[in-house]
């Protein structure tokens, strides 16, 4: 018989909220996994986090901003990204970290996420997907994939999904992946190198809500959707974008899929500067 | 040009302009904004002069995202401002409460023009007065601040950064078309740091630091973010440490605080001129563009041998209700010229309390009260 390990505090209490627990999220939820793999991402890459700041949007995910011990605003429904814009331009030091939900950043917030990455804001962006709008109760949204269940998609989706990672890309971030709640070390490992990384990174977060999306889809537990993301992800690093969109069944493309240089928003800016100087002289 | 890049002499400026450089002299070093008609010259100048100053401007993707962006800004340590119209005003009232909730100095500047919906946009309303006070959802107080001069954007401008900072809350400048397009000599003074005020700061450990715990004077100190105070911040209601409390009791507790703030302070924040009110037995209240145009009413009024006065107001919100009592016990009559069908007149009117009538002379917006229209309604009142 194997002793169990226990440990007295977890390596991370110290970025967490403690006094805040036990959290909002359902049994069997992805996002306390992400919340998770983010501070150990912090841990790993050895950020100071005073200096890392939290913007969150309105919803389940968005809900990280309040158990993170850090900077952290819990703002309007899809427009976290223009607060840290904001933030992160009157403070450039600050390392901006937006964590929210699929229906806040990609649709009422999707103005806001292709704009960002269009300037090359310098932050990073983890996105996590669970199809569907859980806070309110599980409706459909702009990730819900064609046929899937939702309460107001009761005769099955009928809608095109978006493509996420390939939207972002065409707007112009320059660090592109994708990884589920199972894949924990590649998805703090990928945090961390987006979190280091000039510009703006985007990780879309696949993470199971058994309650409601689960339910309604034939995965009634976590660990049905976790046995689904085990069978269906494929991991393909620098795979092309426009090859990566999710059905209801078919298999999940994770990895990351694009890591580019090109000048940030605050490159451009001291250009800007210089050519202000210049023409005043 | 002073070394901290503000104006300081005389000048010949429009509204907007003189607007924006009031913004600079107040040590607002944050612009985010979308181009709108006819507040887009504010936007204009702060683009030209703020690298200038080492401050930042962008133009945001719309004016959701400004609003958003100034808050954003405000909590990185900057003073922060928009500016906009009628439409992008609307869209900017869900993020205003956004402001108000989590106490975020700001300033947003509204160059008003007639609507409803896209209206007259080149054209001079004063339709957006209740929008303001009451355009976001829930209960709170604002502040807002009239100009009706270029000269008076100008100093309003550094003014609603003043209270802005002393009370945490988003304050309204709400011109309008004409004073925003109107060239006029402007002077700008040399501002001194005394004259400006700066959000207080915590003093306290970053470990006791509760964001929302407010002192005597229901304004709490404010961390920004970057500092170690690791402070977490929510729309939702919450209690002194800003962590969410879903009660009727923290909701009671929060929204108290945060209307009380304004109106347990409103001698310091209401400001109004006063012309002729000694003997009045007839006033005007009127504020913005249609101020000055009544004020050569009130002149001929007087010359026609009736007790007119003016009473103007420059802030609008928190609205001069004891000044209106008072005066009620005094005069036959309030005359209320606005460019819009009738929005001051109610608070007018509610404050009057029938010891005095209350007129309206309305103007459904596009352009200015001819002084005859207002004349004509005084005549009216005291009959």
């Amino acid at each position: 018989m194997t002793t169990p390990l226990t440990v007295e505090e977890n390596t991370v209490d110290s970025l967490l909220r403690l006094d805040r627990m036990p959290h909002i999220w359902c049994q069997g939820c992805g996002i306390g996994p992400a919340v998770g793999c983010f501070t150990r991402a912090i841990e790993s890459s050895g950020l100071d986090p005073d200096k890392i700041a939290l913007v969150s949007g309105i919803g389940c995910a968005g809900r990280a901003a309040g158990y993170v011990k850090l900077d952290s605003f819990h703002t309007t429904h899809g427009r976290a990204l223009p607060f840290a814009t904001g933030l992160k331009l009157g403070n450039p030091e600050l390392n901006l970290v937006i964590f929210s939900g699929d229906g806040d950043l990609v649709a009422i917030g999707g103005n806001h996420l292709i704009h960002s990455a269009r300037r090359n804001m310098d932050m990073t962006v983890i996105c996590i997907n669970n199809f569907n709008y859980g806070m309110t109760g599980g409706q459909a949204g702009p990730t819900t994939p064609l046929g899937a269940r939702s309460t107001t998609t009761p005769y099955g989706n009928f809608e095109y999904s978006f493509n996420v990672p390939y939207l972002m890309a065409a707007s112009g971030a320059t660090y592109v992946a994708r990884w589920t709640v199972l894949h924990v070390r590649q998805l703090e490992w990928s945090i961390a190198e987006a979190m280091t990384k000039p510009g703006f990174s985007f990780i879309e977060v696949l993470a199971p809500c058994p309650a409601l999306y689960g339910r309604m889809n034939k995965e009634p537990k976590g660990l049905d959707t976790m046995h689904s993301y085990q069978e269906r992800s494929i991991v393909r690093d620098g795979a092309d974008p426009k090859d990566v969109a999710i059905d209801s069944d078919g298999p999940i493309v994770v990895g990351k899929f694009v890591d580019i240089e090109r000048p940030t928003f605050w490159d451009q800016w001291k250009l800007l500067l210089d050519r202000a100087r210049e023409k005043k002289k | 040009m002073p070394e901290d890049g503000a104006l300081c002499g005389t000048f010949f400026m429009n509204g907007d302009v003189a607007c924006a450089e009031g913004a600079i002299s107040a040590g607002c070093r944050f612009f985010a904004g979308y181009p709108i008609t006819p507040a887009t010259e504010v936007a204009e100048r702060m683009s030209e002069r703020l690298p200038h100053v080492g401050g930042i401007y962008i133009q945001m993707e719309d004016e959701i995202a400004s609003m958003n962006a100034i808050l954003g800004a405000s909590w990185a340590g900057l003073k922060a401002m928009t500016s906009t119209s009628g439409p992008g005003f609307s869209l900017m009232m869900e993020n205003l409460g956004l402001g108000v909730m989590l106490e975020t100095p700001c300033v947003l500047v509204n160059i008003q023009r007639a609507g409803p919906s896209t209206g007259l946009p080149t054209m001079a309303a004063q339709g957006d007065m209740m929008q303001a006070r009451w355009g976001s959802h829930g209960s709170y107080e604002i502040i807002a601040l009239v100009p009706s001069s270029p000269q008076e954007i100008f100093d309003l401008t550094i003014t609603a950064f003043n209270l802005s900072e002393r009370y945490r809350v988003p304050v309204l400048v709400m011109s309008d078309e004409s004073v925003g397009h109107m060239s006029e000599k402007v002077v700008i003074p040399r501002i001194s740091p005394k004259e400006l005020v700066s959000r207080r700061r915590p003093d306290g450990t970053q470990e006791q630091y509760l964001p929302y715990k407010a002192d005597g004077d229901l304004v709490p100190p404010m961390a920004i973010a970057g500092e170690g105070y690791r402070f977490h911040i929510t729309g939702l209601t919450h209690d002194e440490r800003g962590y969410p409390v879903m009660t009727a009791e923290a909701q009671d507790q929060l929204v108290r605080r945060l209307v009380d703030k304004i109106r347990l302070n409103k001698k310091d924040i209401i400001r109004y001129e006063e012309v002729g009110v000694e003997d009045a037995e007839v006033i005007v209240c009127a504020y913005g563009i249609s101020a000055r145009v009544a004020r050569l009413a009130v002149q001929e009024a007087r010359n026609a041998g009736i007790r007119a006065g003016m009473l103007r107001l420059i802030t609008v919100w928190p609205f001069a209700e004891d000044r209106i009592r008072e005066l009620a016990q005094q005069v036959k009559a309030f005359v209320v010229p606005e460019i819009n069908y009738g929005q001051i007149v109610l608070e007018v009117e509610r404050c009057a309390a029938g010891k005095a009538s209350t007129l309206l002379v309305p103007h459904m917006g596009g352009g200015v009260h001819h002084p005859q229209t207002i004349l004509k309604a005084i005549k009216e009142a005291v009959q």
